[in-house]
């Protein structure tokens, strides 16, 4: 799988609150969690997020709440993968699970600004920062984990593997 | 490899993975004791799950509480609990607890007995870690593993690395399992422990009761953890009688290996807030200037057990809260609430001018019954201090113990238990 797109970069420990409030929990359909995104912290995002962007975090990305409203959400925005210098626990497997990739590659997340374009090959973890000629590594996904990644989610790997 | 010793967190996976042993990376798939969702997270899991197309692995060991927006707060969230409902009867679901009949989801399955010490529990719902206070392996995972979970009764899990936290000391009368974790987590960090579990020991555990415990479990996830979780020892098995009989105690080896050791004096802890908008940012009462405060919520997952409230309801009596201050009590289960009202800390909470409620989750992740307006600031006993987690974005919360809390509520700014008396 390859993606190629914009930039969205927010900071350290984004937290699943301000992903998806918990005030709009009251459904869980993926286009109306999508209209919410970040609003908390990114009031323009959910307004102009293209099809293909691809979100950028720091350290902790994800934590808090269980909620896998939010990955739903980043995915319904169009964002095809995320990139952080590391993931909180939970929603790293909710993303693997429903079929939101996620590449982790430390401290080099600093290097890529807001707005930078970004092609990332999700096989080989290689993200190619376009606008700034730099090149970032990710580990591969592990074991069986890749495995999930590869059928889309959970419930595909599940059913396939019954 | 030789075999090297493992910790009770490990013991315990790979004891349900049908293992003699597991390393810290390891990816196994372990049996589940029990798999658990509320009314948010359940009904994406039922989606997810009737994808699949087979039954429930085991209608008993299934657990839904609907909790969250609980008693249902408007047209959409009783659609949600309207799904739970309908899918725990057409499954018949033995643990299925309706609003009245129960009350939190983490302080109603210890205290019905549903979890035990050395189970597994996966919950689809974070601060599931909790159930590491009865020396069970219990965390937090997604709609979508519940959902699966419920055809297959496995889930699938990492094998952490464990921190140990080397607890020593003589609690003092002022100090609360709160007090404990919040220092915790001032000290690692809100990622100290990402990936890994916490693994309380020493001989300061003696001096943390049950409800200590279960505060200090809850939390870990806000320090990143996988998993918190105690020895079993005599208070354990006190607690348990009457509620589990049967259950298999799981101890660490002598020589298992922990990546990293943090010791926690409790003689030395003093009461103290974080700040937000991280759980992280520990201070001690009575080091920082005023901080007026327009809320106080005592209640939640973290804080709504009896020995809880006593202890709000010791700094309340005879007293009246502040003015200027809404304070809201909630019990976290029904028991709670008759044993609170049977020794008369309900009285003395509606004396001293609090709202008292039915259990729910509600103003704990800003869902209802205590939504914070711009500029507004609260203290809680909740979890999370995240921005907007309790209302408008620009509100503030601080989390502290239910002494804390209470003493707050008083003063009408942040404030001690010592400065109220």
């Amino acid at each position: 799988m390859k993606f190629e797109g914009k930039t969205w970069v927010y900071g350290d420990n984004i937290d699943t609150d301000v992903i998806i409030p918990a005030r709009y929990l009251n459904t869980f359909d993926p286009k109306e969690l999508a209209s919410h995104c970040m609003v908390d912290i990114d009031k323009t995002f959910a307004g102009n997020v293209k099809k293909g962007d691809i979100m950028v975090g720091g350290w902790n990305f994800g934590c808090g709440s269980s909620r896998e409203h939010a990955p739903i959400a980043i995915k319904a925005s169009g964002v095809p993968v995320v990139i952080a210098a590391n993931f909180a626990r939970i929603f790293y497997r909710n993303a693997i699970n429903v079929g939101l990739p996620v590449l982790e590659i430390g401290d080099d997340v600093k290097k890529i600004r807001n707005g930078d374009r970004l092609k990332v090959d999700i096989s080989s973890g290689i993200i190619e920062d376009e606008t700034t000629g730099e090149t970032f590594h990710a580990a591969p996904l592990p074991g069986f984990i890749q495995d999930i990644a590869a059928a889309g989610g959970l419930v595909n790997y599940v059913k396939e593997n019954a | 490899m030789t075999n090297m010793g493992m910790t009770m967190t490990q013991k315990i996976l790979a004891k349900h993975a049908g293992m003699d042993f597991v390393k810290p990376g390891d990816l196994i798939t372990c049996n589940l004791d029990r798999v658990l969702a509320n009314d948010i997270t359940a009904p994406p899991a039922i989606v997810e799950f009737r994808k699949i197309g087979k039954p429930v692995f085991d209608k008993d060991k299934i657990v839904l509480v609907p909790d969250h927006f609980i008693p249902n707060k408007d047209i959409k969230s009783a659609g949600l609990a309207k799904i739970v409902r309908d899918f725990a009867r057409e499954h018949h679901i033995t643990h299925y607890y309706e609003a009245g009949r129960a009350g939190i989801e983490h302080v109603i399955l210890p205290e019905k007995g549903i979890v035990g010490p050395g189970m597994l529990i996966a919950g689809a719902d974070s601060h599931t870690c909790t159930y590491g206070a009865l020396g069970a392996f219990a965390s937090g995972v997604g709609s979508t593993d519940m959902g699966v979970a419920m055809v297959t009764g496995k889930c699938w899990f990492k094998v952490p690395d464990a921190i140990k936290v080397n607890i020593t000391g003589k609690k003092p009368d002022d100090i609360t399992g709160k007090d404990v974790m919040l220092t915790l987590i001032g000290m690692i960090g809100v990622d100290g422990a990402l990936y890994k579990s916490l693994e309380f020991t020493g001989d300061g555990i003696s001096e943390l009761d049950m409800t200590d415990r279960f505060t200090i479990a809850n939390m870990a996830i806000e320090a990143g953890a996988k998993n918190g979780i105690f020895p079993v020892d005599e208070q354990t098995k006190a607690y348990e009688k009457g509620r589990v009989e049967h259950y298999e105690i799981f101890t660490a080896d002598p020589d298992a290996s922990y990546c990293r050791t943090v010791d926690i004096n409790l003689s030395e802890l003093k009461p103290v807030v974080a700040f937000p908008h991280l759980p992280g940012n520990t201070k001690v009462v009575g080091t920082f200037g005023d901080i007026k405060i327009d809320q106080v919520v005592i209640g939640s997952c973290t804080n709504g057990r009896l020995e809880d409230l006593k202890i709000a309801a010791s700094i309340m009596k005879g007293r009246r809260i502040h003015p200027d201050v809404r304070c809201i009590v909630i019990p976290g289960s029904q028991q709670v609430y008759k044993e609170a009202m049977k020794a008369g800390y309900i009285d003395t909470f509606i004396d001293a001018g609090c709202v008292v409620s039915t259990p729910t989750c509600g103003p704990c992740l800003g869902g209802y019954m205590g939504i914070l307006a711009a500029g507004e600031r609260c203290v809680s006993t909740t979890n999370r201090n995240f921005r907007g987690r309790m209302g408008h974005v620009d509100s503030e919360v601080y989390l502290a113990g239910p002494q804390v809390a209470a003493a707050t509520a008083i003063a009408g700014k942040i404030a001690a238990p010592k400065e109220v008396h």
